[in-house]
């Protein structure tokens, strides 16, 4: 393993992937991981004093969302949220064999997807186009008697669109069928208020807002009927089994509280610091543009396209740096095809392959962007150098 | 991210011999940037030798596919052109301390890319993939002759080898069971789920073959029962055509216990090896 990135500062722009942990949320855990052990369910004062501290950390999320508190369920993680959602709303709509989602959701939702459709259920994936937006004229013609679910999230994970949510709801609830929205990477990063929309399901994971690995949340509009997934004890009153994950759980009530507060900052600041990554990049290296959506788009992530060059080798070149982010590229997206969600959107081969995709939070600094922009261009020259499709154009 | 050795680092960061060639001799050209990765390789040689003078490689590629592409000119520089022909891709692999399983395929475009030129040097006009046989990965257009070339010069036994060799399977996946028809075929296995056809003449199973073969089919066709009922079983020995077993766990107190010898393990080892086996309890 090359190790010269262990020893330099390290500039963290892949908090798509995950985040760090707020010093104030491990702050928050640490009693739940030594002195105050209990399990909430128990009778003895020594348990039960930790439900009030679930309790507490319920009505922070809920407050995060415009939710109420008892709409809040606490998971494993956001692909548990988005299991639960689907299957909870399926399990209670036996009769309904149709679920409709899009071609560019997270692996959580399509694989899912994908695997009910070899169990008997019909999958509509609705399209994207160039900018990775939904046609909503598609979606109204693809609900049917039989629908039972539709899931659509709310900002991509790769590129950052964000989908038009309230309209979507609005088709989606005038024809009365559920309406689960994957949140993981909308939440903490543009503003969500439940308390006047039509989603009636809603997935959110920890570890993208500063809280631990392990902790999700699913939000259940009250009156929604849903089949327990986790099957087992009474706890989250009935909707998911399991002796609660206590210190994430805190821990997750803080960032919620966190987030809130830097919501602000993430809209203003951190994106400015993205806008001026991407305006320089495209500036200052040829043969380079955007992915995504630039009107309707999360305010930390930019997707750039570096062309003639492939995205593992330029994240090696980044890593030396001790720069990390991600890409699209086939090598690093797991199988041998490039990211399902620039293929869906259309966008070349060979540009998806050489796909990086900078994802901001709030603990970037100018100067970690002055580093990226110094280093970028001769990472990109000294790759277009080797590559045989560059000194052609 | 993935494992590499020092060495692919090192021919990454520093790349030896890239660049374009002047008047080059000879060019092979592999791989398409749809493909995610290709390597144009140029060499020039020495008409009186055939020695291979100067070396030039162009890659559009991951990390290991640009290493590959750099030792394997340090390899053959100075080689004559019937020494470098005899470079294979895991000789370029080994020369690189290794790469990840995954990433075999890198190698194995070093290699083609290295007959491509040598065959252009000689005049010798290299089939298209597509004109080599019957295309079966349609993803990234590779041929069943490929397939079966590269599973019997790397010994490759599953379908996930030959994904990291050819790519071939690793898009839509339409063509999995297609490869393992292919590697079937090469290998002449035995498909344990297919029932052989009734009054057809049972093959001629060496003695290695048949305990292999009465290995699998417990483990694929009787275990999983009999696990399924708290049961368990294991095999003590094979004598000729007499099956030694022994019934574990909830089936070895079970009063059916010889039925479930006769009726069930024997039907089976039968159906699926031999109709001469007998299965005695030890």
């Amino acid at each position: 393993m090359d190790n010269i990135a262990l020893n330099k500062k390290v500039i963290y722009t892949d908090n798509n992937a995950t985040t760090r942990v707020a010093p104030e949320v491990f702050e928050e855990m640490k009693p739940y991981l030594t002195e105050l052990y209990g399990n909430p369910s128990s009778i003895h004062t020594f348990g039960s004093q930790v439900s009030y501290k679930i309790d507490e950390a319920r009505s922070r999320v809920a407050d995060l969302l415009g939710a109420q508190p008892t709409e809040i369920v606490f998971t494993s993680c956001g692909s548990e949220s988005d299991n639960a959602a689907i299957m909870g709303i399926l399990g209670s709509n036996p009769s309904k064999r149709h679920i409709i989602t899009t071609r560019v959701e997270h692996p959580a939702v399509l694989n899912l997807c994908g695997h009910l459709a070899k169990t008997g259920y019909d999958v509509t994936y609705l399209s994207v186009d160039r900018n990775g937006q939904l046609d909503l004229n598609e979606l109204s013609e693809s609900i049917r008697h039989d629908t039972a679910i539709v899931s659509v999230m709310y900002a991509n994970n790769e590129t950052g669109t964000i989908f038009p949510i309230e309209k979507i709801g609005g088709i989606v609830k005038e024809k009365n069928v559920a309406f689960h929205v994957d949140g993981v990477q909308a939440a903490g990063k543009v503003p969500i208020d439940l308390s006047g929309s039509t989603i009636d399901l809603l997935a959110l994971s920890g570890h993208k807002l500063h809280a631990p690995k392990g902790i999700g949340v699913l939000f259940i509009r009250r009156g929604t009927m849903i089949r327990p997934f986790m099957i087992g004890g009474h706890q989250e009153r009935g909707r998911r089994a399991g002796t609660e994950n206590v210190a994430s759980i805190c821990g997750l009530g803080k960032a919620a509280e966190l987030t809130k507060k830097h919501l602000n900052d993430e809209n203003t600041r951190v994106k400015a610091l993205r806008d001026r990554l991407e305006k320089t990049l495209l500036e200052k290296i040829r043969h380079t543009f955007v992915n995504g959506d630039i009107n309707s788009r999360l305010p930390n992530t930019t997707n750039i396209s570096f062309e003639f060059v492939e995205g593992e080798a330029i994240l090696l070149h980044m890593d030396r740096h001790g720069i990390c982010a991600s890409s699209g590229s086939a090598c690093t997206s797991g199988s041998l095809q490039p990211s399902h969600v620039l293929r869906a959107m259309g966008i070349p081969f060979t540009a998806a392959h050489g796909s990086i995709r900078f994802s901001l939070s709030r603990y970037n600094t100018d100067s970690d962007i002055d580093k990226i922009i110094e280093v970028m261009p001769g990472i990109i020259d000294k790759l277009r150098a080797i590559s045989p499709f560059a000194s052609k154009n | 991210m993935w494992n590499y050795s020092e060495k692919v680092y090192d021919h990454f960061h520093n790349p030896r011999n890239y660049g374009e060639m002047e008047k080059p001799d000879s060019v092979g050209e592999v791989g398409s940037m749809a493909c995610g990765d290709a390597l144009r390789l140029t060499l020039k040689i020495d008409k009186a030798t055939d020695r291979i003078i100067d070396v030039k490689f162009q890659t559009f590629g991951c990390g290991s596919a640009i290493a590959s592409s750099s030792v394997m000119t340090e390899m053959i520089k100075g080689m004559t052109l019937d020494e470098a022909a005899k470079i294979t891709n895991s000789d370029i692999a080994k020369n690189l301390d290794g790469l990840p399983p995954e990433k075999m395929h890198c190698s194995v475009m070093g290699k083609e890319a290295l007959e491509a030129a040598i065959a252009n040097y000689r005049g010798i006009k290299i089939k298209k993939d597509e004109e080599e046989g019957r295309l079966v990965c349609r993803c990234f257009g590779v041929t069943e002759d490929k397939i079966i070339k590269l599973a019997k010069e790397n010994n490759l036994k599953t379908v996930e080898d030959i994904t990291n060799y050819t790519k071939a399977g690793g898009g839509c996946g339409a063509c999995l069971q297609d490869i393992q028809d292919i590697l079937d075929g090469v290998w002449n296995a035995k498909k344990p789920a297919e029932k052989p056809r009734e009054n057809e003449a049972p093959k001629k199973l060496t003695t290695i073959q048949k305990i292999k073969l009465i290995e699998e089919t417990i483990e694929k066709e009787i275990r999983p029962s009999l696990n399924q009922d708290g049961g368990d079983i294991e095999l003590i020995d094979i004598d000729g055509n007499r099956v030694i077993v022994k019934l574990r766990g909830m089936c070895a107190h079970c009063p059916s216990s010889s039925f479930t010898i006769k009726s069930f393990v024997e039907t089976r080892l039968r159906e699926f090896v031999s109709k001469d086996l007998e299965v005695v309890e030890e």
